[in-house]
């Protein structure tokens, strides 16, 4: 029995130690907005936050979560940055197939809540994980350079 | 939760067609009504619903893979029905003939066909609606129908008098649906040709929007499988103990496509596959290697074969004469979404989900599969998490079908990415030789192509080889070069290395468009030409080439100097129906790396539907060429694919990503499609760059950074 907090509700859940917190999330408790895309921390889909971090959740055993707080795409509206990324990706309608905007929308948040004007530098370094197999990385840029924007005049 | 969102939308023809308070448009498609007379299979179906609040739901029988068509045809229906843009949904629609694609004659996505072949079916349903909802509105006013018009969701008497959509909804279900129905034109366009925003994003930020693998049953099983490792292999033996100790699975179960472990959720499936002990013969393919296929393919390209095109004397002769040979290799596609399907074999229906390109050909081949007729088929098309043409093919759905009929349980079947990489279903490798003849003063005079390839159509399982001998997809975008060479001669050679090919974003265009505009330039350069002028001199009768060529010069600024190290290469190509021309800004390290800098496009798809879908497809398609011409190669070695996953199957990322700007030619044409024509160009464009950079002809793909290093 492992304890963690998924978006503020704390859970207990069966599932082995080893099990990656991505199949915890999705399988268990049926949290799909989480994707899996590669498994082995290459491509990003998976990202979500704990402790405020952003991890790879398939590479992140459910044991390493214990204790801490897990915070998913779920529960992006409820947190102030959350909610500027998400206006700013509905704005510039960033989402193609929209696979991978969970983690981008994760990734980018992350790098918002730590830097309040990342340089294109400071998106390539937080984003350069995450891939997008629809190419939307320039409405990506776009959408974190105007959330940042929106954050700092208060909106 | 996806199970509820499934089994609503299942029923939701069913029922809002029997619901009171609201308007359903039964419409058929031209194929349909043609039918419908000859035999009993007219098939009435809805594509909209007009809610008494005045809320529109368009139906879509296509899937949305990211190429817009969620937008697009809710778009062209709300067009001819004067919609309040804001007051329109989309639903996706069941698997059902009436949804049919009228240029496949089936309903399935792909081809860049979405736009192209229901612009004029969707339309009609849009203005059938339209119409009968101004007879409505006339009935109760005892007015003249030519009296009404409408707008935004409104018909308006001349009088000032207004009724919306909603408060009509009921009337209008009572009217005849209008036999002529007349259609706006294009000077009339309200909400065609605007950048109208995309109805799928909304839920496509906040993690609700449901692709094939999230759906959830209850008591389905997730399988995942051992598949042989070489095309062809077979099973010997399993011993599958240690599969069976992991806690969480269930059942170990043989198909003819491999193993499979079905456990209670992905991660006790993945362990139990990976427990599995298999032995495999691999087979006639055990010594398959990527030097084999390029010599099998090389051999091919020199001994020629069917006569594609054949104009004038190829071999007259020339003053100067030029000859190269192109290679590009398999191409896995790397959908962001590792393929799944989820399926449920019941006593008498198959019940499915998945995110697929090809839901109507499912019916029938799940049916076979699963031992019922086609209609007992229930496909729910999840959102898709990329297509790219991978999820056209039946694999993943017919071996979920298997299982699920063998364990009795609803089966989710789950690739890995690893499995995915390996499951064949690639971009054909293939070699095209050219050769090329110039006058004395540098004019093209002859040119000459020898595609070796295999054949799609013959892998598809749904076409066949033409009588000619000529595969359509292996030499589009050669035999249709619209250079103006007074002679020309294009030639198929069919090779076979034994490896399941497929539909690869823009098919072949996505290789022949890189040799045949390598080619040009090269032909450019040998006479001394610029490669802008040079191919616009040849493209004098073909304007809509030419159009975009220059557009895409000019916005780029063709001629004009450049950051030092930088340099421009461009390329222009046609598929499925649309044109685009591309000058990429590239710059090569003393390494050999090379940097993308800027691409300049320019399209001419025709009439638009929505110009921000059109270049965000367009740059798109400039990621997924880029990402392919930089890194894309699928190799065997000893009958086994060598890739497996990003690392080694590495795509494009964000620190990648070059500045792109899309400009588009108004047109009155018929649309064109976009999910595909703006990749061809990309690969050319940068390797022309190259060569304008380094004087380095990139002959073979993916660009090896190696032979551009520097000493
Ligand atoms: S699924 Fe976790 S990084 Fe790809
Ligand atoms: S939107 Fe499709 S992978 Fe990013």
């Amino acid at each position: 029995m492992i304890s963690l907090s998924v978006n503020g509700k704390t859970i207990t859940v069966k599932d082995s130690p080893d099990t990656p917190l991505l199949w915890v999330l999705r399988d268990t408790l049926g949290m799909t907005g989480t994707k899996f895309g590669c498994g082995v921390a290459l491509c990003g889909a998976c990202t979500v936050h704990l402790d405020g971090e952003p991890v790879r959740s398939c590479t992140t055993p459910v044991s390493a979560a214990a204790g801490k707080k897990v915070v998913t795409i779920e529960a992006m509206a409820a947190n102030p940055v959350g909610r500027a990324v998400q206006a700013a990706w509905i704005k510039h309608d960033v989402p193609q197939c929209g696979y991978c905007q969970s983690g981008q929308i994760m990734g980018a948040s992350a790098l918002l809540s730590t830097n309040k004007k990342p340089s294109d530098a400071d998106i390539d370094a937080a984003m350069s994980g995450i891939v997008c197999r629809c190419g939307t990385y320039n409405q990506i840029r776009a959408a974190i350079k105007d959330a940042a924007h929106a954050m700092a005049k208060g909106g | 939760m996806s199970a509820i969102y499934n089994a609503s939308r299942r029923d939701f023809l069913k029922t809002s067609a029997l619901a009171g308070g609201g308007l359903v448009i039964g419409f058929t498609l031209p194929g349909a009504a043609r039918l419908a007379q000859a035999a009993a299979m007219f098939k009435p179906n809805a594509y909209l619903r007009i809610a008494s609040d005045g809320h529109v739901t368009v139906i879509c029988g296509l899937s949305e893979m990211g190429q817009g068509v969620h937008t697009a045809i809710p778009m062209l229906i709300a067009e001819e029905l004067d919609a309040d843009w804001s007051k329109i949904s989309v639903k996706q629609a069941p698997a059902d003939p009436a949804f049919n694609n009228p240029i496949f004659g089936m309903q399935a996505t792909g081809g860049s066909t979405s736009v192209r072949g229901h612009w004029e079916p969707m339309r009609k349903a849009g203005a059938a609606a339209r119409a009968m909802l101004v007879a409505a509105a006339a009935d109760k006013w005892k007015a003249d129908q030519a009296d009404c018009r409408t707008e935004r969701g409104m018909v308006v008497h001349k009088s000032g008098k207004k009724l919306s959509y909603g408060q009509l909804a009921d009337a209008a279900a009572r009217q005849a649906v209008p036999k002529e129905i007349k259609l706006k034109s294009a000077k009339e366009f309200r909400i065609l040709g605007t950048p109208a925003k995309r109805l799928d994003t909304p839920v496509k930020v906040n993690g609700a929007a449901n692709f094939g693998l999230d759906v959830h049953l209850p008591g389905m099983l997730t399988a995942l499988m051992a598949r042989p490792p070489v095309p062809g292999g077979k099973l010997v033996s399993v011993d599958d103990s240690k599969a069976k100790a992991i806690s969480g699975v269930k059942q170990v179960v043989q198909i003819p496509g491999g193993v499979a472990v079905l456990a209670e959720g992905f991660w006790a499936a993945k362990q139990g596959r990976d427990a599995l002990e298999i032995k495999w013969d691999d087979g006639a393919n055990a010594a398959l290697s990527s030097e084999g296929v390029s010599k099998m393919l090389a051999e091919g390209a020199a001994k020629g074969g069917a006569l594609a095109r054949n104009e004038g004397d190829a071999a007259a002769p020339a003053s100067k004469r030029l000859e190269a040979v192109y290679e590009a290799p398999y191409l896995a596609h790397a959908c962001m979404e590792p393929m799944n399907a989820t399926v449920w074999v019941k006593p008498d229906e198959i019940e499915v989900w998945a995110g697929t390109q090809s839901q109507g050909p499912s019916q029938g081949i799940l049916g076979k599969v699963g031992g019922v007729a086609p209609g007992k088929v229930k496909v729910n098309t999840m959102y898709l998490g990329g297509g790219f043409g991978r999820r056209f093919a039946p694999d993943f759905t017919v071996d979920a079908t298997l299982l699920s009929k063998i364990s009795g349980k609803p089966v989710k079947l789950v690739y890995t990415r690893e499995d995915d990489m390996k499951a064949y279903f690639y971009r054909p490798a293939s070699v095209t030789r050219f050769v090329g003849g110039l006058d004395a003063g540098g004019n093209a005079l002859s040119f000459s192509a020898s595609v070796a390839s295999p054949s799609i159509m013959e892998a598809s399982g749904f076409m066949k080889l033409p009588a000619n001998g000529v595969d359509d997809m292996a030499v589009e975008g050669i035999r249709d070069c619209p250079y103006d060479f007074p002679n020309l001669r294009v030639e198929y050679a069919r090779v076979e290395p034994g490896v399941q090919v497929w539909f690869w974003r823009s098919v072949g265009h996505s290789q022949n468009l890189f040799f045949i505009e390598s080619f040009v330039d090269e032909m450019a350069a040998t006479a001394g030409k610029d490669p802008y002028e040079f191919r616009r001199a040849l493209l004098v009768k073909q304007p809509r080439y030419k159009g975009v060529l220059e557009l895409a010069a000019q916005k780029a600024g063709w001629g004009q100097p450049l950051p030092a190290g930088v340099h421009r290469g461009i390329a222009v190509a046609q598929s499925f129906g649309s044109y685009v021309a591309e000058v990429a800004e590239v710059s090569v390290g003393k390494d050999g790396k090379v940097k993308v800098h800027r691409v300049v496009g320019a399209v001419d798809c025709g009439m638009t539907v929505n110009p921000e879908i059109v270049r965000r497809q367009v740059e798109s398609a400039i990621v997924y060429g880029l990402s392919a011409a930089l890194y894309g190669k699928i190799t065997f070695k000893d009958g086994r694919v060598e890739q497996s996953n990003f690392h080694d199957y590495p795509v494009l990322r964000i620190d990648e990503m070059p500045d792109v700007e899309v400009h588009i030619v108004a047109s009155g044409e018929p649309p064109g499609g976009m999910g595909e024509p703006g990749l061809p160009p990309i690969a050319p464009a940068v390797t022309n760059a190259i060569f304008a950079a380094t004087g380095k002809r990139v002959r073979k793909l993916p660009i090896d950074p190696e032979e551009l290093k520097q000493a």
